[in-house]
């Protein structure tokens, strides 16, 4: 008996990625510790075939919906769906996993951690993330989260020595786990109250009201808590400094930057696809959620001396803009969103990139006092950072400016100008501390010896495009976003579909 | 519409009076009904009417937990042997194969700790 | 004669329990750990009733694999434990204080 909607082979990127991380896993133990560097060049070549794997499947989607028919290829007896919101998203992941990588070599060769398992548990969490973007069944979306959280929990861990990763790492795992069984908790109310565990189905359900009010309103309230927990939203976001102050900043950097791109879909699967009928009530809960972000998030970054702990408070800021494009429920909003995050990712790589090329072996780059003037010691990375502030600050013609001027216009159309207003206001707020960076680094005399940054060549190569690329995509923002827009409108309007049958 | 959440309110309430009720009872009764009068005999460890021969709270060597931890990640393989076993004939060869990934995907990870060395004791 | 309700009452005063003994506990980061394993088995006492009384499986099949998951995250809960214990010399949750905040 084979069921004939198995289809695994719509699933190749993931099931390659999970071959090869078993490959790289084994082949490591072959590998003595000096000669590290074929598993991470293995590990860049995975990451690099399933990227193109990914493409593959995206153009086979676009073509589909050219020619009509839906874009949306679902595997597993409908537990899985490949589409171009899910494959934009995994290019994305794939990406921000490898900067993560290339950045950190000589951090992590510095530091210790430059060992097998550091290359197969990213390897696990980006396969966690990719199976989080395309589950269409509340069990698919439960099993990627907690492959991703799991990879990240031992990985922040790694520097066995640390006390402060391994504080991190615990107090990470706790709120952690607290948070998987918050959404759990609202998942099983979810099944109760529709009696199905599919997306579609449950969306189906709502729509011909067989379901049960008060188990559903339950449900939503957990499932928004544990999502807010794991974005690090305001009200739950107790973790995020301490997890970004105490891991290796490649770690902050894995958990800053990629995840986000999966929070975001899976947040879109959940609350967008699943629970769309009831957009206006979770839409109320994001946006008292997302204003509490804004709020906090920019007030305590001010306050910061750590750089590490003002990028946490600056992704929870980040974080509130992105849960403002997704609470309008509208196509818009969620493009905006997914704009949002797509550049958020590339924006946080840049920043961390940037910080661990600075620290070198036995200095620690973590002080904003550490950037005095950095403009003598190396114009062209205090021009980097600059670039990087301005963009994460929202100043025009950067990236940055762009993605939240989308977040916006989706805030006006939705005649919620007044939240647009607090979301100017505190933007501006914002752009103090980041400006403040950029005015130690120009205008402070530096303190200390003149050390001129580290790194490889290929390296600060590649960050110093990462940089260019915010300046370019601030420029021509156009073409991303459209394409965004339009996988959003497709996964969007099939879902609708779906619904009609 | 806030009303809707009226449930998940009481809810909340309910929890935090489940949550603290144990505490307090247990306090609060241990308060009203206990009496405290220590003396060396009652503070001291019980030990089978023998005098305690080493403090209670020892350490564990940190080894048992290594073999604790291996062997519950490959212990809980079962839960999904059982069922699959149970109803091998009606899922056929799919069934088998689908299994059978699965174990691979085990053994990958067997190896792994084998050849890693957390399976020896010294 | 044992209703939806009922299990649903029992998952409740599990889940509070547990949310309590993750917030209240002070002592020891391995009470922790076991009220992260009370949550998802209340989870599973949901599902477990939910499935029973939808006559759908598929809620049991989700309990196999919060079961396996909640396995693993022990394993990690725990081997964190052990090297957070190397470093610290203690598994006290007042002693997690090296970081502000």
């Amino acid at each position: 008996m084979i069921p004939t909607s198995l289809n695994a082979w719509v699933a190749t990127p993931e099931i390659f990625l999970l071959c090869s991380a078993c490959i790289v896993l084994l082949f490591d133990l072959f590998v003595s510790d000096a000669r590290k560097q074929v598993t991470y060049l293995l590990t860049l070549l995975v990451l690099a075939l399933t990227a193109v794997l990914t493409i593959q499947s995206l153009q086979q989607g676009l073509a589909l919906s050219a020619s009509g028919v839906s874009a949306a290829r679902f595997a597993f007896n409908h537990m899985y769906v490949a589409d171009p919101v899910a494959d934009f998203a995994k290019l994305g992941m794939l990406l921000g996993v490898a900067l993560v990588l290339i950045y950190g070599r000589s951090y992590a060769i510095d530091r210790g951690i430059f060992k097998g398992e550091l290359f197969t548990l990213t390897l696990f969490s980006l396969l966690g993330m990719m199976v989080m973007a395309s589950a269409t069944n509340f069990l698919t979306l439960y099993v990627g989260l907690e492959l991703l959280s799991l990879a990240i929990y031992a990985l922040v861990a790694l520097p066995r020595g640390n006390v402060r990763a391994s504080e991190a790492a615990m107090k990470y795992f706790v709120l952690g786990a607290l948070a998987s069984g918050m959404l759990l908790y609202g998942l099983s109310m979810l099944y109760g109250a529709t009696g199905s565990l599919d997306v579609y189905e449950v969306s189906a359900r709502i729509a011909q009201a067989q379901f049960n009010p008060m188990l559903l309103t339950f449900g939503m309230v957990f499932v928004v808590t544990g999502i807010g927990f794991k974005l690090g939203a305001v009200p739950f976001h107790m973790w995020v400094p301490d997890v970004y102050e105490g891991s290796p900043t490649l770690l902050a950097q894995l958990i800053g930057s990629a995840p986000k791109l999966a929070a975001f879909v899976f947040v879109l699967r959940l609350l967008g696809e699943a629970m769309g009928q009831f957009g206006p009530l979770w839409g109320e809960m994001l946006k008292y959620i997302a204003i509490l972000s804004l709020v906090i998030g920019n007030l305590a970054a001010i306050a910061q001396t750590n750089i590490k702990r003002m990028l946490a408070y600056s992704t929870i800021s980040h974080m509130g803009f992105l849960l403002l494009g997704v609470m309008t429920h509208s196509e818009i909003g969620y493009a905006a969103a997914f704009f949002y995050a797509m550049t958020y990712v590339i924006t946080a790589a840049a920043s961390f990139g940037l910080i661990m090329l600075l620290s070198r072996n036995g200095f620690e780059c973590e002080n904003i006092a550490d950037f005095k003037g950095l403009n003598k010691r190396s114009p062209w990375f205090a021009g980097m950072m600059l670039m990087v502030m301005f963009s994460m600050a929202g100043i025009p013609a950067f990236v940055g400016f762009f993605a939240k001027l989308s977040v916006l216009r989706a805030l006006v159309d939705s005649g919620l100008t007044w939240l647009a207003v607090v979301a100017i206001v505190f933007s501006l707020i914002g752009a103090f501390y980041y400006l403040r960076v950029v005015k130690v680094m120009y205008f402070d005399e530096p303190e200390g010896e003149l050390l001129a940054p580290a790194g490889e060549l290929d390296a600060k190569l590649l960050l110093s495009l990462n940089c260019l690329l915010l300046l370019v995509l601030g420029v021509f923002p156009n073409q991303l976003l459209t394409s965004l827009s339009h996988a959003v409108n497709l996964t969007m309007a099939g879902s609708a579909g779906m619904m009609l049958q | 519409m806030l009303e809707s959440y009226f449930p998940v309110l009481l809810f909340l309430v309910v929890g935090l009076l489940v949550g603290v009720a144990p505490l307090v009872l247990g306090w609060g009764v241990g308060k009203v009904l206990g009496t405290v009068r220590p003396d060396p005999e009652k503070l001291s460890p019980y030990e089978c009417g023998f005098e305690p021969s080493a403090d209670a709270r020892i350490q564990f060597d940190v080894r048992y937990y290594l073999v604790a931890i291996l062997f519950i990640l490959f212990d809980l393989e079962v839960a999904f042997l059982v069922p699959w076993a149970v109803v091998l004939k009606e899922i056929g060869l799919f069934g088998f194969i689908s299994m059978m990934i699965f174990l691979a995907i085990l053994v990958v990870g067997f190896i792994y700790e084998w050849m890693k060395g957390a399976l020896e004791w010294e | 004669m044992v209703t939806l309700t009922h299990y649903l009452v029992l998952g409740a005063i599990l889940f509070s329990l547990s949310v309590f003994g993750i917030f209240m506990n002070r002592k020891n980061l391995i009470v922790m750990l076991m009220a992260i394993e009370l949550m998802l088995l209340a989870v599973n006492m949901n599902f477990i009733a939910f499935s029973q009384f939808l006559g759908d499986t598929a809620g049991q099949i989700f309990v196999f694999f919060i079961l396996t998951v909640a396995a693993a995250e022990s394993a990690i809960g725990l081997a964190i434990l052990v090297v957070l214990f190397r470093n610290l010399r203690s598994i006290a949750v007042e002693d997690l204080g090296t970081m502000k905040g």
